[in-house]
């Protein structure tokens, strides 16, 4: 296990930057999640952490030891691709082993290290099969197996490794990934553009877009305080509703709107007020913090309602509790709890 | 990227290529020469640079008619044989049915006929059919050895595509025809590129089929090539510069689908 | 666990067009050719039902035998020097860029010459007096001479057909080098593969397919090589050079007696249904067995 660290890493692919300049470190035994819309180079910063790419800029450590100029195999790093990949031709025993057998290993602890990784990943039945026939769950498995039979490998990566898996064995897949995470007190980093897969997988979540990393934490974090606007669209569902404001202190519709952030923003620039539909409340009256606004739907989805309101030309939505009472379409006052909602300055969160 | 090749290849590429070029030089070589000067001495270079062996072809209709004919039958025995073998060749990869191992085999035994005898039945078949001497004819001859080859190599391309695109397409509710066009073809566009060009090449220098199959509205160039042999000896230089054309669509077509061939297939973009 | 493929015999409509036009085309010819094998055909109007007696002869000849054994010594050469050659090309082809597409087109060249052609090519490229490669050799002390030493004869033929058939290797090759995914050497690299590892475990399973089609291809079409070796050599000098085809149209069609060509012709064909037969399981074997591994 190590602590990875990566410092002014950047990457370009011919003249476009794939990844903009970061500087990130991912802690020794974290199960992280790298989540983002597709082409927003995370499969890009996953292949720079194995080694299969050298950055254009930067430099990679792990545990404070240098190994940008080094190869993948000499990082004892672990990768799972989207597809499986095994060795078609060999069983899945010589599969596990040939890592083994290219570091030169002893054949006798080279059977023992592959039949400890095979009950670990209960593979033990499937040893003496050939590789190439079987199901892309157990493919995936030996895929994982081949990184995992190396000693003290550094971290496990995964490259969306559950695209081709059927559903129902995907939660059973995720699971054992989770107990394994803690059986072993793995370095996980987990590649993903599913919300769910990477919330539900991973203590930390680092989220990119566009060759950036706009905000790492954990899922409630990104789920309560987006650090960019970006965060609150892409997670939750429907994701955050961000209502364009005007100057210090901020206004809506002229109503002014108190904020959990407590920072000026730079003057001039685009300033909106960001708050979840879980928070946004549907008042009759007006009040501290109600903006008049103009309810067009309320959709019953069982728990919740679904409400779709209209404030100026803007439509946002709330979703409320069955609890509260049922909401009449027509005019109402949005209510946006001071504590639940944050001033967004040019997409970032102000302080 | 090193672990895909090995050392010194660069130097046996290049030493490859200067054989394959040797000869091909040659003909060239031959090509802007006299006869007399090509039967006459060892020269490195042409001499003089003399095209008159080719204004004769051009300047003469029964060379470029040739040249055209070839074309027309080609054509329609690629895109026959890619048409109807793209199906077949995704039936022998994916499914099995009746008879598909017997079936796979008896293809390909039909490359396997030897010409010179073949050659009259073909001639009394197609006499009877009233198509001799016509493009169709050549091209349905050539597809006895061009369908088989075809779907052999279509095939192994589908096979290497993971059989889970196929399932996850049906399940995004695609119909088979939709599948098949819109995501099966190109993924193995490669797999394309490289069959229509076999298809072409074997057609295009094919000589005894084309040649008994026609007589004059559909006599192949490599046919009227065979005039050049006379009384008066050999014509080198004449066919030499035959020869030369004859390569050029070949390379065009080449030059076209070696895209398709050195793109290969990308996986991660499905 | 193992998937097999799913049982579907609609597939049967998918193989239909192959079908009927490979059987229009094959079918017919060869039920004409077997009726000529059993047959003493006087005259286009008049002929005798022989029964047997027409495979008897084919069989008993000697000049048959000497020529099937030059035959399959001429084969085997083509395998063993064309197959490795074309794997090692396609793995030193440039795989991107303006140099791939110029090797592309350059090594497709031989491929794109007519038959007949390319027995004119080396016919004078390879005399010692005016061609390159009979010059130059002549210049390097060798005494060469194609056209009248068997031994250089029969070479220049195997060095003509390696000339003209390699590339269809090397490009087969190619075309499925270039089919394996990214993620197969990326693992491979991760697991710290050697390139010969890469190249056992990786290239050579992925490429197997490919590699049967090229096999049996160049086995086929060796065994059927007419054109290029009758103009070249015409079949001498002796008969140094003369393989089964020539030898049936010289002993046969020569003297336009259709009973025994169209016997030879089967026999023959039968010859090449057998060795592909054999060579086609023989891989398929080699293949699963391997597949099915060693095992702890």
């Amino acid at each position: 296990m190590a602590r990875i660290e990566l410092i002014d890493v950047a990457h370009a692919y011919g003249q476009s930057w794939a990844l903009k300049q970061m500087t990130l470190s991912w802690s020794d035994g974290g199960a992280y999640a790298l989540l983002g819309p597709s082409g927003c180079g995370k499969t890009t910063l996953l292949n720079i952490i194995s080694g299969l790419i050298a950055p254009t800029q930067g430099k990679i450590l792990f545990d404070g030891r240098d190994v940008t100029a080094l190869e993948p195999q000499q990082r004892n790093i672990a990768q799972v691709f989207q597809f499986p990949v095994v060795y078609d031709t060999m069983s899945v025993y010589d599969n596990l082993a040939f890592p083994l057998r290219n570091r030169g290993w002893k054949e006798g602890e080279v059977r023992k290290r592959v039949h400890e990784i095979a009950e670990i990943l209960e593979l033990q039945s499937d040893l003496p099969r050939r590789a190439h026939g079987l199901a892309a769950d157990v493919k995936q498995k030996i895929s994982l197996g081949r990184g995992l039979v190396r000693p003290d490998v550094a971290a496990v990566l995964f490259d969306e490794p559950l695209t081709v898996i059927d559903p129902h064995v995907k939660w059973l897949l995720r699971r054992q990934l989770k107990q394994l995470h803690q059986q072993l007190n793995l370095s996980l980093i987990y590649v993903t553009h599913d919300q769910t897969e990477a919330l539900t997988f991973a203590d930390r979540v680092v989220v990119m877009t566009q060759g950036e990393v706009v905000q790492v934490g954990t899922p409630e974090a990104l789920f309560e305080s987006p650090a960019h606007r970006f965060v609150g669209h892409f997670i939750g569902s429907p994701g955050m509703n961000f209502i364009a404001c005007d100057g210090a202190p901020p206004r809506i519709e002229g109503v002014p709107i108190s904020t959990s952030s407590t920072q000026q923003p730079e003057p001039g620039a685009t300033l909106a007020i960001g708050i979840r539909p879980e928070y946004l409340q549907v008042h009759s009256l007006p009040g501290p913090n109600r903006v008049p606004a103009i309810v067009t739907s309320a959709q019953d989805q069982g728990t919740q309602w679904m409400v779709q309101l209209q404030i100026g030309k803007r439509t946002v939505w709330s979703k409320i509790r069955h609890t509260s009472e049922p909401v009449g379409i027509g005019p109402a006052f949005a209510y946006m709890p001071p504590d639940k909602c944050a001033l967004y300055a040019d997409d970032r969160r102000v302080a | 990227m090193s672990a895909r090749s090995f050392p010194g290849r660069r130097i046996l590429l290049v030493l490859y290529l200067l054989f394959a070029l040797a000869p091909i030089y040659w003909l060239v070589h031959m090509s802007l020469r006299s006869n007399e000067a090509i039967t006459g001495a060892f020269a490195w270079f042409p001499e003089s640079l003399s095209l008159a062996n080719y204004v004769g072809i051009l300047t003469d209709p029964s060379w470029y008619d040739g040249y055209i004919n070839s074309i027309i039958y080609v054509t329609i025995n690629t895109v026959l044989s890619v048409a109807i073998a793209l199906p077949a060749a995704y039936a022998f990869s994916r499914y099995s049915f009746l008879g598909d191992k017997h079936l796979f085999f008896w293809l390909l035994t039909n490359r396997m006929t030897p010409p010179a005898v073949f050659l009259l039945p073909f001639f009394q078949l197609y006499t009877a059919l009233g198509l001799i001497d016509t493009h169709i004819a050549v091209a349905l001859a050539h597809m006895v050895f061009n369908v088989p080859l075809a779907v052999w190599i279509l095939e192994g391309f589908i096979s290497g595509v993971p059989r889970e695109i196929d399932e996850t397409a049906y399940i995004d509710g695609y119909s088979f025809p939709r599948f098949f066009v819109r995501i099966l073809l190109p993924l193995i566009k490669a797999g394309i590129g490289v069959t229509a060009f076999f298809c072409f090449m074997f057609s295009w220098v094919e000589l005894l089929l084309a040649r008994t199959l026609t007589s004059v509205d559909a006599k192949p160039i490599a046919a009227t090539m065979t005039r050049t042999v006379s009384a008066a000896g050999m014509d080198w230089g004449t066919l030499a510069a035959a020869g030369v054309l004859t390569i050029v669509p070949g390379a065009l077509v080449i030059y076209f689908v070696r895209r398709y061939i050195a793109k290969g297939f990308a996986m991660g973009r499905v | 666990m193992s998937v097999a493929k799913p049982v579907n015999q609609r597939a049967w409509w998918l193989v239909l067009p192959v079908l009927v036009s490979v059987a229009f085309s094959a079918l017919i010819p060869l039920m004409t050719v077997v009726n000529y094998s059993v047959q003493d055909i006087l005259s286009p109007s008049q002929s005798v039902f022989v029964g047997w007696e027409w495979y008897k002869e084919v069989l008993r000849d000697p000049e048959l035998h000497s020529a099937l054994v030059r035959q399959l010594i001429f084969s085997a050469a083509v395998l063993a020097i064309q197959i490795p050659l074309g794997i090692a090309l396609a793995l030193s082809m440039p795989r991107e860029g303006w140099r791939s597409s110029l090797v592309l087109v350059l090594l497709a060249m031989p491929l794109l010459v007519p038959w007949n052609v390319v027995g004119t090519i080396w016919q004078i490229f390879a005399r010692a007096d005016i061609g390159l490669l009979g010059y130059v050799l002549t210049q390097m002390g060798f005494d060469y001479n194609y056209a009248q030493d068997p031994w250089d004869a029969w070479i220049t033929v195997l060095v003509m057909d390696v000339w003209h058939w390699t590339p269809l290797v090397a490009l087969l090759a190619f075309a499925g080098l270039r089919a394996i995914p990214e993620a197969y050497y990326q693992a491979a690299r991760i697991d710290g593969a050697s390139r010969w590892a890469v190249f056992r475990h990786v290239q050579l399973p992925k490429l197997r397919s490919v590699l049967m089609i090229a096999v049996l291809l160049r086995l086929m079409d060796s065994f059927m090589i007419y054109t290029e070796p009758f103009v070249l050599t015409g079949g001498g000098p002796g008969t140094a050079t003369t393989f089964l085809s020539q030898y049936l149209t010289q002993k046969a069609v020569g003297q336009f007696d259709l009973g025994p060509a169209a016997a030879f012709s089967l026999v023959y064909f039968l010859i090449i249904l057998l060795l592909c037969f054999v060579l086609y399981n023989f891989m398929k074997n080699v293949g699963a067995d391997e597949q099915q591994g060693r095992s702890a």
